[in-house]
């Protein structure tokens, strides 16, 4: 599967890095070349520094022939663009738009764009988690160890550990 | 009439004080507080300092009752949300984008915006009304872009030159329109003999294009 990301910040690195190592063929579209450098070294799919809103630049990205395309940028309009340009100008099958304001979400949609949109999704994680535990959603997390109880955190057995771990350290040094 | 106008940068102010001083009511959304005030002092309380691609403030500028919106900011993605966010949450009957891009355009019109602005295209246009060109000249588009009119400059290397119009064989779904010579129009009768020089105006679909501009000006 062809799968073109338009920005490359956190989570636009994050999908393509995921896509890329399950094998899918990856093209990360950004107007900063700095942006790439979010992208682990094993990445093995294609960058593209340019404006993911130009017709001209997402042809040229190979946006005739992806399957997907997602427009992850930092900003609603750019992403709503993207994405309707990937579905009315290159036909591409799948375009999913990341859209924070959810009225703007739903509009977009009733345009027949899949939307994403991380406030939605943070709020009905955060609501499961407060009415029926971190357990019952799997994108809040439990602590991986139990809180400090009683008496100063410095007295705590955790503590004492870690210090002795980082003075041991220091002695090798 | 009631007008919309989003972006205050120098075509959305201009615009908005034209608009005023012909008599239309209108309020203009400017995200930057600090040039909404400017425009403020200069033009009455007339700006909504906020967003104008959110609903909620384009409510609040009157939206639902709006005859027109002119999204005029320097940024296409802005104009396009806000064009379709007033058509969609308020049916807004006419809605105008400038186009800074003009490969935007076809796109735009697509998405239900009525009418688009491309400054660029219109400079462009006028530069090459200015020099002589060995190409079609696109004058504007019909039928949402499928259709077009273009000009055709005829020079000594045109293959027609010399021919009647009726030994003219156009391609499927194209008509001359008008021919243009010596600053005078005229009729395009089958007896019609092309000359150096004649300018011809033709009605064209995108996928002829190529084929008329290889009979009427050559390769």
């Amino acid at each position: 599967m062809k799968v073109m990301i338009i920005g490359c910040g956190r989570v636009g690195a994050l999908t393509a890095a995921e896509l890329d190592r399950r094998g899918e063929k990856v093209t990360v579209v950004d107007d900063d070349a700095r942006a790439f450098g979010r992208l682990p070294t094993t990445f093995g799919g294609v960058t593209v520094r340019g404006t993911g809103t130009d017709e001209d630049v997402l042809r040229g990205a190979g946006a005739e022939l992806s399957d997907v395309l997602m427009a992850l940028t930092e900003g609603d309009n750019r992403n709503a663009l993207a994405a309707q340009l990937g579905k009315h100008t290159f036909g591409i099958p799948r375009v999913i738009a990341k859209i924070n304001d959810p009225l703007r979400a739903q509009a977009y949609r009733s345009l027949g764009l899949e939307t994403i949109c991380r406030t939605s999704m943070l709020s009905d994680a955060l609501v499961t988690a407060a009415i029926e535990g971190a357990g019952a959603t799997e994108f809040v997390e439990e602590p991986t160890a139990e809180p400090l109880r009683g008496g100063p955190a410095h007295d705590s057995p955790a503590h004492q550990e870690a210090r002795g771990a980082i003075q041991a350290e220091e002695e090798d040094a | 009439m009631y007008v919309v106008v989003i972006g205050g940068g120098t075509v959305g102010f201009y615009l908005t004080r034209e608009l005023l001083a012909a008599g239309h009511e209108v309020v203009i959304i400017e995200e930057d507080p600090h040039r909404a005030r400017e425009i403020a002092d200069e033009l009455g309380s007339i700006v909504v300092a906020n967003d104008g691609c959110e609903g909620r403030y384009q409510g609040e500028a009157g939206m639902a009752r709006a005859d027109v919106v002119a999204a005029v900011t320097g940024d296409d993605a802005v104009n396009l949300a806000a064009c379709q966010v007033a058509k969609m949450r308020f049916n807004v009957p006419r809605a105008i984008a400038r186009v800074n891009n003009p490969k935007h355009e076809h796109l735009f019109r697509q998405l239900a915006i009525d009418e688009t602005i491309s400054p660029t295209r219109t400079i462009l246009g006028v530069i090459e009304h200015g020099i002589p060109v060995h190409d079609l000249l696109h004058l504007t588009e019909l039928e949402g872009g499928e259709l077009q009119i273009v000009e055709a400059h005829l020079t000594d290397d045109s293959p027609v030159i010399g021919k009647e119009l009726r030994e003219v064989d156009l391609p499927t779904g194209t008509t001359l329109a008008v021919l243009i010579r010596d600053e005078h129009a005229i009729p395009t009768r089958p007896e019609t003999r092309l000359r150096t020089g004649d300018r011809l105006l033709a009605v064209t679909s995108g996928e002829h294009e190529d084929e008329l501009r290889g009979l009427l000006i050559g390769e």
